[in-house]
């Protein structure tokens, strides 16, 4: 039987360096440009967070340095309140998506979904095409926003209106926010593209043997991710739509009765909320579309490093599904405090609690992987386990907050921002580098150094904690977000100041650490160890293919599945990995339903493996 | 690709060769299914704006006076509405047509079909431009204002219609390119006219989408 070809593998491979290289329809090659663009992004992003930290920290000092860097930003040497207030909005906004959700879905989506499923291509590698360069597109104008008078747009990540909705609110709210408006937009569009792709692919794209519950955790995570992304999304695009039509048209969909310096609006009848739904529609579902692929990489690697099998394959499975589908409906708990029906904040209670079910489900599943493994710790290795300890920290907090009682204490104080950094910004970038170092040498046939990536990894992780755990105490003093001075809260502690001193040297010291990275990235790009096709003896098929695979992946023939991803450590095998690839009677398996339906003499293995581990 | 199917017996008893299930359809048809579940996203999304913002306000607009015909000096209400209605759910049926010739390969028909739809939905968005003149020019509707009610009411009339116009308006342009494709018998020398039924699926849609906004901005 032959699997469905795509547009993709009727046309040749490209010659000319621009078709290869730029306009490429490679999935491999889109891969590796979303994941250079998203990186970009999420370099500026980590430039504005050190801008925002300074006036906390040296509040009123003059930084000469920094002012002769961003003249445009300070005055007198000291960071403007408007340029605070723009870069703490173009750092939330660059970093959820511009860095993470394009690298994650753009980025790993790309390269794995095919490889992972044993496809030569997306369905529509055109249409994968185009998204990149729309993406591209909203990057751009995202970026050209910080130019424009009055300057990047001002209201935070979240976009309330009236802020966002009124020019004369503040200075971003200018030009600044009409063009991250119409960025985002673009990037909805650009993201919808790839969404078709993943889905679709993920679907009707997988090689023979791979069924749905063959398929390796990744692939399942993208999947659902990817389902989120499409159906999230429109919301904030509809929501976007009506904001610049409130700006730009004159209508009064989120307004009613303003009052902006004196002068009263004529606007009336809308209402603010509004928009707050429909970006919480989208924004929570979407803090799962950050975290859910990632997941899904940990998983890979901890089964990987610790040559056991996932435990519990299908809890991990239905666990992703849940999540997914829970994602929809607890976006309530971001509006605790924005004047909410009392019985549906309960509703809301309730459901950000069940949410947190499947997350502890899947918890316990890496730790019952990592129990009695034989474990080795690579790099990638270490930051799955740093996952692992930062999505446990975060989450923890999350359910302090899902509790209205204790979060309207704590709205908008920078417990919130502890939780969500740790949960989410941490957890989801140490997703990132566990895949970098893991796909490195199948993307570029080198592998990266690891004496650079232990030390990358042992500044970041503890750089990470030296940052965000004592902003739990700031949020328990009642130190709110988003503020530029603190001057006249007398009822903060004296110590907040070393504290916030405290932060903000954690910080430099982690970003800096980041250029560990970067030098290993490029040191290993010329210099690296030479990898050979599988380097981690892991069973996925992307492992299967050379490294870097060719274009269309698989050579003449397609690869043929007939087992799960995990058989690792198999009892009675060769060796303590089989490929997905290896046929049933060449190797036993420790697939249990396999092993019940299919071929009832490997039951025995089945059942020692269980037990076994 | 076909000649790996060397599986042994149980292998193939329990799995599958790869390609198109669980759906069992192909990939350009299930990404335009969820493209429409997208898509239908958005419409939920302003639709539910649209209802939210109408009860918290509380008063309305008579839909039946604004959007009534004058004929020969009666007021019919929303008659216009009614005969844009009928003539989106007739190009569903032309186009239902058209998909159904083209399962039978009859190029001539499928053509036929496809440009009756198109002239259909341009009818559609014709009969939409003569609307938005009409309460523009003669009732100074405005986003902002108009003499009926609240200031919502103009806000999303001209939201949403003005929204599923630009998908009528795409939708035609979409059915000519696929009406030149058979014209130019490309799909007769693929073998499949899959691409009409594709194209089918989203102008159904765009109907369907119609429906609710009928029901929900004009008939309530
Ligand atoms: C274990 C389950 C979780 C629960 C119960 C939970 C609960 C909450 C609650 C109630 C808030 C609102 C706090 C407030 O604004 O007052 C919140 C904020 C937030 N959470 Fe979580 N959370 C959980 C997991 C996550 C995960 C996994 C992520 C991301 C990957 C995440 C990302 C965020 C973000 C980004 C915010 C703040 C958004 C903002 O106001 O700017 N949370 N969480
Ligand atoms: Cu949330």
């Amino acid at each position: 039987m032959a699997t469905q070809p795509t547009a993709a593998t009727v046309h040749q491979e490209p010659t000319s360096f621009w078709r290869r290289y730029i306009f490429s329809m490679d999935h491999k090659v889109i891969a590796i440009q979303y994941m250079i663009t998203a990186g970009l992004m999420g370099i500026i992003g980590l430039v504005m967070s050190w801008l925002m930290r300074m006036p906390l920290t040296w509040p009123g000092e003059s930084i000469p340095i920094a002012a002769k860097i961003f003249p445009g930003l300070f005055e007198g040497g000291v960071l403007r309140p408007d340029a605070y207030l723009a870069m703490m909005t173009m750092h939330g906004t660059l970093m959820v998506f511009f860095f993470l959700t394009a690298i994650l879905l753009g980025g790993f989506g790309n390269l794995l979904i095919p490889l992972q499923c044993g496809a030569r291509d997306m369905a529509f590698p055109f249409v994968n095409m185009l998204s990149y360069w729309v993406f591209l597109l909203s990057c751009l104008i995202m970026l050209a926003s910080l130019f424009v008078t009055g300057g990047a747009a001002a209201a935070g990540w979240t976009a309330y209106p009236p802020l966002s909705a009124v020019a004369a609110a503040v200075p971003g709210s200018g030009l600044g926010q009409t063009l991250w408006l119409i960025a985002m937009a673009v990037f909805i569009v650009s993201s919808v593209m790839g969404g078709l792709n993943y889905i679709t692919t993920v679907l009707n794209l997988r090689t023979q043997g791979m069924s749905m519950m063959r398929l390796p955790l990744t692939v399942w995570a993208l999947f659902v991710a990817a389902i989120i992304g499409l159906l999230a999304f429109p919301a904030l695009f509809a929501g976007a739509v009506l904001l610049l039509l409130d700006r730009h048209l004159g209508t009064s969909f989120y307004l009613d009765h303003i009052v902006v310096g004196g002068q009263h609006l004529a606007r009336e009848g809308g209402n603010p909320l509004l928009w707050q739904h429909l970006f919480w529609f989208l924004g929570h579902p979407e803090v799962y579309i950050l975290i859910l692929p990632p997941m899904g990489i940990v998983s890979e690697i901890i089964a990987n490093n610790a040559r056991k099998p996932i435990f519990a394959y299908r809890a991990m499975v239905y666990s992703i599904i849940a999540i997914g589908f829970l994602s929809f409906i607890v976006w309530g708990h971001h509006m605790f405090v924005s004047g909410m029906n009392i019985w549906l904040s309960a509703a809301f209670t309730l459901t950000t609690l069940i949410i947190a079910v499947p997350s502890a489900v899947k918890t316990f599943n890496w730790l019952g992987t990592l129990w009695r493994g034989k474990l080795r710790f690579p790099t990638p290795m270490l930051f799955a386990i740093g996952f692992v300890s930062t999505f446990v920290t975060g989450g923890l907090t999350g359910i302090f907050l899902g509790n209205p009682t204790i979060d309207i204490q704590l709205h908008d104080t920078y417990f919130v921002v502890a939780h969500f950094h740790i949960v989410m910004a941490t957890s989801a970038v140490f997703g990132v580098f566990a895949g970098v170092y893991y796909w490195f040498p199948k993307m570029f046939g080198r592998l990266m150094s690891e004496r650079l990536g232990k030390l990358h990894f042992w500044l970041t992780f503890l750089g990470m904690y030296g940052i965000f755990f004592p902003m739990h105490y700031l949020g328990f003093m009642g130190m709110p977000r988003r503020y530029y001075g603190f001057g006249l809260l007398q009822y903060l502690a004296p110590d907040t100041q070393a504290i916030q001193l405290f932060i903000t040297i954690s910080a430099f010291i982690t970003g800096a650490a980041q250029l560990l990275f970067l030098y290993n990235l490029v040191w290993s790009l010329w210099r690296g160890k030479r990898a050979e096709a599988n380097p981690w003896q892991a069973n996925t098929l992307e492992w299967q293919a050379p490294s870097p695979p060719p274009h269309g992946n698989w050579g003449e023939h397609m690869p043929v599945v007939y087992r799960w991803a995990y058989d690792y450590s198999v009892p009675g095998a060769s060796q303590d990995f089989i490929p997905q690839t290896v046929p049933l009677e060449q190797e036993p398996t420790g697939e249990h339903r396999r092993a019940a339906v299919a071929a009832p003499e490997l039951s025995g293995n089945g059942e020692a493996h269980r037990n076994g581990g | 690709m076909a000649t790996e199917t060397t599986a042994h017996p149980v292998e193939q008893a329990v799995s599958w060769g790869g390609g198109v299930s669980p759906f069992g359809v192909s990939w350009q048809k299930l990404m335009m299914w969820i493209f429409v579940l997208s898509d239908a996203f958005i419409f939920g999304s302003f639709l539910v704006s649209y209802a939210t913002t109408r009860t918290s306000i509380g008063t309305w607009v008579d839909t039946g006076k604004v959007f009534a015909l004058h004929i020969a000096g009666a007021e019919i209400p929303l008659l216009l509405i009614a005969i844009m209605t009928f003539i989106l759910v007739s190009s569903s049926g032309t186009m239902a047509l058209a998909v159904a010739n083209a399962y039978e390969r009859k190029k001539r028909e499928t053509i036929r079909y496809l440009m009756l739809t198109m002239f259909l939905g341009l009818t559609f968005v014709g009969c939409q431009v003569y609307e938005w003149t009409h309460l523009i020019v003669d009732y100074g509707v405005r986003p902002w204002w108009n003499p009926f009610g609240p200031p919502q009411f103009g806000a999303y009339f001209f939201t949403l219609t003005g929204f599923h116009g630009l998908h009528v308006l795409s939708g035609v342009v979409y059915l000519g390119v696929i009406a030149r494709q058979v014209a130019r018998g490309v799909y007769d020398r693929r073998g499949s006219y899959a691409n009409v039924e594709i194209a089918g699926l989203y102008w159904h849609f765009v109907d369907l989408v119609w429906v609710f906004i009928f029901t929900m901005f004009y008939l309530f």
